[in-house]
C-alpha cells in the first residue's frame, strides 16, 4: 500500500527526460558559435636596433631588389613602377635568375630584397608587399623542396630539410627606415 | 500489488537517463568557461588586412597584442581621430611599450623570455607612421619576434 502511494506521486513529477536534449541544443550552440579566436599572421624577425644606418651601398645593384613604396601606395620596383599582382613573379625571377641574366642575382644567397615605404603608406598596402616578397620566397621553397625531396615544403618537414633549403635560399629582407613625404 | 511484481518481473531493468543532463550542463558549463571571447575590450577599430602567408600563434601566454587603429566613435571626442595604439585596456604612447612588455615579461617563465611574440594587430587604413615608430620602440626595447596580425584571404590560396 505504500509502495503505490510513492507512485501516485512519481507520476506527478515532471519528465525530465527531454532535459538532455535542451541541454544538448545549448550546447551545440555554444560549440557553433564560438569560433575560438584564431590567431594568424605573418611573422617577422626585426633587426636588432643599432645606432648607425646599415650601409648598403657596398652591395653589387645586381643583387639588390629594391622595391618603394609611396604615400600613393604606388610601387617602384628596381627602378620601374610596378602592380602588386607581377611582384611576387618578379621577384622569384630575380632570386632564382634561372637563365643567368646579368642584371639578377648571382646566386639565391646573394640576393637581397630591400623594402622602403613612405610613412603615408598605408598599411594594407604594406602588408600586401610584405605578404608577396614572402610569397615569393616560400614558392621557392617549395619548388626546391619538391625537387630535393619530392615533398612540400612546410613548417613540419624534417628540420635537416628545412635548414638545406634556408641555407640554400635564405630570406633576407633589409627595410629601410621610411621617408616622411606623406605622413597624415 | 500483483500489477506491480508482474510488470518488474516482465521488463529488463532500463539503464537511468537522469544523470544525463547533468553531464551534458558540465560540458557546458566547460565550453562556457574556457571559449574566452576577448580579453581586452576594444578602443580602436581593427580590421586585419589580408594576407596568404600566415603562421599561427601557439601558445597565447607567450603573446602580447598591441592594437593600432582609429578610436572608435565613442572615444573620438576625447581622443581625436588620428590612429592610436591600444596596450591592454587602454590607450597608450609609444614611451609606455617598454613597461607594457616588461610586465608581460613578468608573467612568463625566464626561460621562455625569447620565445615572446608581439602581435601587432592594426587596421588596413592606418598609415605606416604609427607603426615605423612602434617597430623602432620594439626594436629599441629588444622584441625582435613580431607577428603582424592578418586575416586568411578566401579569394586566393596558398601557393
Amino acid at each position: 500500500m505504500a509502495k503505490t502511494s510513492a507512485r501516485d506521486r512519481m507520476s506527478n513529477e515532471i519528465n525530465a527526460g527531454s532535459m538532455a536534449d535542451i541541454a544538448f541544443l545549448l550546447l551545440i550552440f555554444f560549440l557553433v558559435t564560438t569560433t575560438i579566436a584564431e590567431d594568424k599572421g605573418i611573422t617577422v624577425k626585426l633587426p636588432p636596433w643599432s645606432e648607425e644606418e646599415p650601409d648598403i651601398t657596398r652591395l653589387k645593384t645586381r643583387n639588390v631588389f629594391s622595391v618603394l613604396v609611396n604615400a600613393q601606395d604606388q610601387l617602384l620596383v628596381r627602378g620601374q613602377i610596378m602592380d602588386v599582382d607581377r611582384l611576387r613573379e618578379e621577384a622569384k625571377l630575380f632570386i632564382a635568375n634561372p637563365y643567368n641574366r646579368p642584371d639578377m642575382a648571382e646566386k639565391p644567397t646573394k640576393a637581397i630584397i630591400s623594402l622602403k615605404n613612405d610613412r603615408g603608406t598605408s598599411y594594407k598596402a604594406y602588408l600586401e608587399v610584405y605578404n608577396e616578397l614572402k610569397a615569393a620566397y616560400s614558392e621557392l621553397w617549395d619548388e626546391l623542396s619538391q625537387r630535393k625531396y619530392g615533398i612540400p615544403y612546410s613548417e613540419d618537414m624534417p628540420f635537416a630539410y628545412k635548414q638545406t633549403i634556408r641555407n640554400e635560399i635564405p630570406f633576407v629582407l633589409s627595410e629601410a627606415e621610411p621617408t616622411a613625404f606623406g605622413e597624415e | 500489488m500483483s500489477k506491480f511484481t508482474k510488470k518488474r518481473g516482465k521488463t529488463s531493468p532500463a539503464i537511468s537517463t537522469a544523470s544525463l543532463p547533468d553531464i551534458i550542463f558540465m560540458l557546458l558549463f566547460f565550453f562556457m568557461v574556457v571559449t574566452v571571447l576577448r580579453d581586452a575590450e576594444l578602443k580602436v577599430k581593427v580590421s586585419t588586412p589580408y594576407a596568404t602567408e600566415l603562421t599561427k600563434l601557439e601558445e597565447k601566454s607567450l603573446v602580447n597584442y598591441l592594437y593600432i587603429g582609429r578610436p572608435l566613435q565613442k572615444y573620438q571626442a576625447l581622443y581625436g581621430t588620428k590612429p592610436r595604439m591600444q596596450l591592454g585596456d587602454k590607450f597608450a604612447n609609444i614611451q609606455d611599450i617598454p613597461l607594457f612588455l616588461e610586465r608581460h615579461k613578468v608573467k612568463v617563465p625566464e626561460s621562455r623570455h625569447g620565445q615572446i611574440t608581439s602581435s601587432l594587430r592594426v587596421d588596413g587604413e592606418v598609415t605606416m607612421g604609427i607603426v615605423q615608430d612602434v617597430k623602432t620602440q620594439l626594436r629599441k626595447s629588444g622584441q625582435l619576434k613580431v607577428n603582424y596580425s592578418a586575416k586568411k584571404d578566401p579569394n586566393k590560396s596558398k601557393i
